[in-house]
């Protein structure tokens, strides 16, 4: 490629005297304003809640404000390892999310796949838009048709079960249907929009490798295994890594909304739990920390996740 | 006939070959009903008897059609405030996105930013980690947002995803000609990005008006914890009462039972209607943005 005098410019600037640099500094000053908005909003509401997060080691008291108020260690921490919601939260997050994870992630890959596979242009386009779409459903319409499809009086699911001379299920009231309809209706939502990033890496398959392979007598499984597979893994491996860094930040929304007293035993995840001790009980010092703990388990896991990638020999996030 | 369906060269193929398309597209198709059939089914529905959809009769056609659903929802005052305040916080908050956002990720565009590692840094970190709830909630609280509609726009008004994405969308997409043929024009940066830069970037600002825009409609959270002002309520609180909260049986006091008893009867008649209603505003700008959001999000799998 020709080098652009801009480039030379850049690899000069690596020597650039400190005098330099602050010239370098003054003429972007434009720049500088276009950032300045949003590092204010990004300081303000990012990192200065990130200070208040010492309010998981104080005793909260209003009046004395967060800096003031009386430091109490890892009490808060203590507390909510004793309690007796500790394993039940972790496993609920955990089971929900891992749930999520493993059935979700493949999906999306393998509809891709697919839809790579589809020549005629029109069933191609109709079964992309028509997927995309419940990705801009809001939670509260996705949970409420939840409630109409799967309500005992008429909802259409269970008008199906009663068609096959089954029982009508109080799916939304039953503690053991909750992750099923949490997953799938995940699922049912978000393949689509997910399958975006698959197939946009899938264009960047060179056609020669396929028409070569066609050559050699490889059928259109062998193609898509051998082929197609290989050029969007790194892509895969991306998603995945932040996928599993999220795995204990397991969305609060939906299944807020999902709760009901029925099934709670398997709903109440740490994020509501959060919630539920922060902003209704005002247990502002306890809350921040079962969050806290959440955060920190959370960076160990992407952390370690990168890691595991680099060490298997693929790309990590940095 | 095969080949109209298929696509070309599909009789060409081998026989395992042609196995593998027919039952492709019978999976696809599959797919593509199971997504369409419930969207399909509450639009028939909410055109339906309310009775008839309770004894589970609608199908595939409305069944003694009925506007009677839209009417209530037309005499429903609180679903228009709350569809107002909606628009409001959508197009005051999806407008403070693209102010903050777009410029910001052209300046870290530029190469020739000092420090641009650094604040990048910065930004990525928070979408590993942030201070949590409470201590978000405390700030609003102390920076006496509570009941305002800052407290919804301003939190979320950089999201650092959408940064990376349109920050990865300039870096590619505008050739590095452009840039230095506008210096040597005598071009600052500031009348390069308006003049030169932004016309060519329809696509990410498509792409990024329809995320905060469909991000603001959708969202309920903010609304649920730093509104306590009824009348400031958006659409999707208001929803929620209507879809979520009417369906378990909450234990209303036996003073007001016939009032809840009658609000759970309204609401079994309009959720279908409500739903549609609450979507109009995401369909209609669906697809006028939705052929650039491909290419917006071609651009943000390419790792930022």
């Amino acid at each position: 490629m020709k080098k652009t005098p801009q480039d030379t410019a850049v690899i000069g600037a690596k020597q650039l005297s400190f005098k330099d640099k602050a010239e370098n500094v003054l003429k972007c000053w434009q720049l500088y304003a276009f950032l300045l908005p949003a590092l204010v909003i990004l300081i303000l509401f990012s990192y200065v809640p990130m200070y208040g997060v010492q309010l998981a080691f104080r005793d909260y008291n209003p009046i004395m404000g967060i800096t003031g108020s009386p430091w109490v260690g890892f009490d808060h921490f203590t507390r909510f390892f004793n309690s007796y919601q500790f394993k039940q939260l972790i496993g609920n997050t955990l089971i929900l999310s891992l749930y999520s994870l493993i059935v979700g992630f493949p999906i999306p890959i393998i509809l891709a796949l697919a839809l790579n596979q589809v020549k005629n242009s029109k069933f191609k386009k109709l079964v992309q838009t028509v997927t995309y779409a419940p990705h801009f459903i809001s939670v509260v319409v996705l949970v409420g048709m939840l409630g109409i499809f799967f309500s005992v009086n008429g909802g259409l699911v269970n008008e199906v079960i009663k068609l096959f001379g089954g029982e009508p299920k109080l799916f939304m009231g039953e503690v053991k249907y909750f992750r099923h309809m949490y997953v799938w209706s995940g699922i049912w939502q978000s393949m689509g929009w997910s399958a975006v990033i698959y197939l946009a890496a899938l264009s960047g398959v060179s056609p020669e490798l396929h028409e070569a392979a066609t050559v050699d007598g490889a059928t259109k499984l062998q193609r898509i295994w051998n082929i197609d597979l290989p050029t969007i893994l790194p892509t895969i491996v991306t998603l995945l890594i932040l996928n599993c860094g999220s795995v204990m930040s397991m969305g609060f929304e939906k299944a807020f909304l999902m709760q009901n007293p029925l099934n709670m035993e398997n709903s109440e995840i740490i994020a509501t739990y959060v919630y539920k001790m922060g902003l209704i009980n005002a247990e502002y010092g306890f809350s921040t920390a079962v969050g806290l703990f959440n955060s920190v388990i959370n960076c160990i896991l992407l952390v370690t996740v990168n890691k595991v990638s680099k060490k298997i020999g693929q790309d990590g996030l940095w | 006939m095969l080949e109209k369906i298929f696509g070309e060269g599909f009789s060409k193929q081998a026989k395992s070959d042609k196995v593998f398309d027919v039952l492709n597209y019978i999976g696809l198709a599959m797919i593509l009903l199971l997504v369409l059939y419930p969207l399909y089914f509450i639009v028939i529905a909410s055109f339906s008897s309310p009775d008839a959809v309770a004894r589970g009769e609608v199908w595939l056609l409305p069944v003694d059609f009925s506007t009677e659903g839209y009417q209530r929802i037309f005499e429903y005052k609180e679903i228009w405030t709350g569809y107002w305040n909606s628009l409001k916080y959508t197009v005051v908050g999806t407008g403070i996105n693209l102010l903050l956002t777009i410029p910001a990720a052209f300046a870290l565009s530029r190469k020739e930013l000092v420090g641009k590692n650094v604040i990048m840094a910065l930004f990525t970190f928070t979408m590993f980690f942030g201070g949590g709830l409470v201590p978000t909630y405390l700030l609003v609280n102390n920076l006496g947002m509570n009941n305002t509609i800052w407290a919804l726009v301003l939190p979320g008004a950089v999201s650092t995803y959408n940064l990376i994405v349109a920050r990865s969308f300039f870096a590619q997409s505008i050739p590095e000609e452009l840039y230095e043929a506008s210096i040597v024009d005598g071009c600052t940066y500031a009348k390069y990005f308006f003049k030169v830069v932004l016309p060519v970037s329809k696509p990410i600002l498509a792409v990024m008006f329809l995320i905060y825009a469909v991000g603001h409609w959708n969202s309920y959270f903010s609304a649920l914890i730093y509104l306590t002002d009824r009348d400031m309520y958006p659409l999707q609180v208001i929803l929620r009462e209507i879809l979520i909260q009417q369906q378990s049986v909450a234990g209303g006091s036996m003073a007001n039972a016939e009032a809840v008893e009658a609000q759970r009867k309204l609401s079994e008649m309009i959720k279908y209607g409500v739903i549609i209603v609450s979507s109009l505003p995401v369909l209609c700008i669906y697809p006028f943005v939705q052929k650039h959001f491909v290419k917006g999000m071609m651009i943000g799998s390419v790792k930022g």
